[in-house]
């Protein structure tokens, strides 16, 4: 049985993303309790929370048009819901929790940063009553991001450790593989 | 691969096996790794750590919680006009508001005391906060107040500032056992405090100089930076506030007067910057730079509007004096991330709670 990979482009998009947002998540939940770190977090928060939502949308695409490998054929019904379930979750928060940042911004009239004179504008109108809602979605939302991660982070390590499907492998292996070498290797 | 598993056996989960026995423990240390580093990022490992949280639970000690005002300076009332710059900035600066020409602006007055209906009497620190909104994009935002330094060097020296002059109620002052604390634990209070004290205060809002306090850089076009402080020095005549204003029997004779002099006309301050000289120090709002450093006049601020307190204007800014456009930075003055800090965690208090009128309203014009 031969777990195919998910191909380099998505691969990369997959790794450079999940250091980005685990870094965004860290930074997010850090800076709200910072007083003497909290400019220095904040303007790193902002343009990485922006390029997140710039690369999801690439990596939609990516995923439309290269589509994931199957699942392996065997693996129970409700197995195959979660994983579908919990990544479509991820996509969901991957656009939601910048997108709902940037709105959170605006209608607070905060100017919207990235660096220097790059400055992004306003998506909704100055209001405190969509402030205070977004203020508190963005949170809820990055908490569930937190959630959605271990989740499946542990699901990631239980198909290496415990199922050894290759379903790990088809997203965590670099450069080529046995079965992708021409000449097939005697084992 | 391995592959000592077939169909569904391989995804079975009960009983458990070698297999489990192994991935479960490390999978729950790796899940309780990551979530210890989160909470340790989030201060939930260290209570005594200094927190936007402490600091406003502070405040709210302190004060009471007084729903959908600001948690400090929470008495005031809104303003506009225009900066005219004279260019003069330019050299410093590559800001757009410091090019010749007219910017408008908004503001807001306020007195320095976390309770929104405190008589005037009561209070003594006097703020002007303004946003500078040039076309576009670049806006500008500061928080001044009308004394010569600031009273405390860091978010520390602030909290605890804020407690030992908490008032007791059965003798109506700070107690004095924990000001001395305060004091000796913080020395640099102590001496901002006293040249705090040898500065008489103005008359009312419009006769006083307010001060940027904290140190900042202005960068220009060539990428120079250089440490600066900045004052609005009021062009109306400095007068000593009298004795006979503290007994007034108009609680808000502050604000009333700064009413009906912009009603009469429009105020006035000249925007000066100061140049930091080699050595001032950048990091200590407490300490004052020397009287003979270099002044730039970059342009005047005309104030000719006054309204109260409402929905979109003053009120709902955030004065975050680290709303910079390009060609102003931080330095390297750590109150102003933890003003920063603490205004935004006010802001979003405020902006959920119920609104009740300010104590300010203009004469004529209803609430």
């Amino acid at each position: 049985m031969t777990q195919q990979r998910f191909p380099a482009l998505s691969r990369l998009l997959h790794w450079v993303m999940a250091a980005m947002i685990l870094a965004m998540l860290f930074i997010g939940f850090g800076m709200v309790a910072s007083l003497t770190d909290y400019h220095w977090l904040v303007s790193i928060h902002k343009p990485l929370g922006i390029a997140v939502l710039a690369l999801v949308a690439i990596r939609l695409i990516n995923r439309l048009v290269n589509s994931a490998p199957p699942l392996p054929a065997d693996m129970p019904a409700l197995m195959r819901f979660a994983a579908l379930g919990s990544h479509m979750l991820l996509y969901v928060l991957m656009f939601a929790t910048p997108l709902v940042g940037w709105a959170m911004l605006s209608t607070a009239r905060y100017p919207i940063v990235l660096y220097g004179s790059l400055e992004l504008p306003p998506i909704l109108p100055q209001s405190d009553g969509l402030f205070s809602a977004l203020r508190t979605a963005h949170t809820v939302l990055a908490a569930l991001f937190f959630a959605t991660f271990l989740i499946h982070f542990s699901a990631a390590l239980m198909h290496a450790l415990v199922f050894r499907d290759g379903v790990f492998q088809s997203m965590a292996s670099i450069g080529r593989r046995r079965e992708d070498r021409k000449d097939p290797v005697v084992r | 691969m391995s592959n000592d598993l077939q169909g569904t056996e391989r995804y079975r989960l009960w009983p458990v096996d070698r297999r489990m026995l192994t991935a479960i423990p490390t999978i729950g240390l790796s899940v309780g790794f990551v979530l210890a580093a989160l909470a340790y990022a989030g201060g939930a490992l260290s209570p005594e750590r200094l927190t936007q949280t402490s600091m406003i639970k502070a405040f709210e000690e302190v004060n009471s919680v007084n729903t959908g005002f600001r948690r400090n300076h929470a008495k005031g009332v809104c303003v506009s006009g225009r900066f005219d710059s004279n260019g003069n900035g330019v050299g410093l600066s590559k800001a757009a508001v410091f090019k010749r020409g007219a910017v408008p602006v908004i503001g807001r007055f306020a007195v320095a005391v976390g309770r929104p209906f405190v008589p005037d009497n009561e209070t003594e620190v006097r703020s002007m906060a303004l946003s500078f909104r040039p076309p576009g994009a670049e806006e500008w935002r500061t928080g001044m107040n009308d004394i010569p330094v600031f009273s405390v060097k860091d978010a520390k020296g602030f909290y605890d500032q804020l407690l030992a002059s908490q008032v007791d109620s059965t003798t109506g002052k700070p107690d004095p056992e924990k000001m001395k604390a305060f004091f000796v634990a913080h020395p640099e209070s102590q001496r901002a405090l006293q040249l705090i004290q040898a500065k008489p205060f103005s008359t009312g809002f419009g006769n006083a100089s307010y001060n940027s306090l904290d140190a900042f850089r202005f960068v220009n076009a060539e990428g120079v930076s250089t440490a600066v402080r900045w004052s609005m020095v009021a062009i109306e005549p400095f007068a000593p506030e009298i004795p006979a204003q503290a007994t007034a029997s108009d609680k808000n004779y502050l604000f009333d007067a700064l009413i009906a002099r912009i009603e009469h006309g429009p105020l006035q301050w000249r925007l000066v910057v100061t140049v930091g000289g080699p050595g001032d120090p950048t990091n200590d709002a407490t300490i004052p730079w020397p009287e003979d450093r270099q002044q730039v006049d970059v342009g005047t601020l005309t104030i000719d509007h006054i309204e109260a307190e409402g929905p979109n204007n003053c009120r709902d800014v955030n004065f975050d004096p680290l709303v910079l456009p390009p060609g102003i930075e931080p330095s390297d003055d750590p109150l102003l991330s933890a003003r920063s800090a603490v205004y935004s965690t006010s802001f979003t208090r405020r902006a959920r709670e119920p609104k009740t009128p300010s104590e300010v309203q203009i004469p004529g014009k209803g609430g």
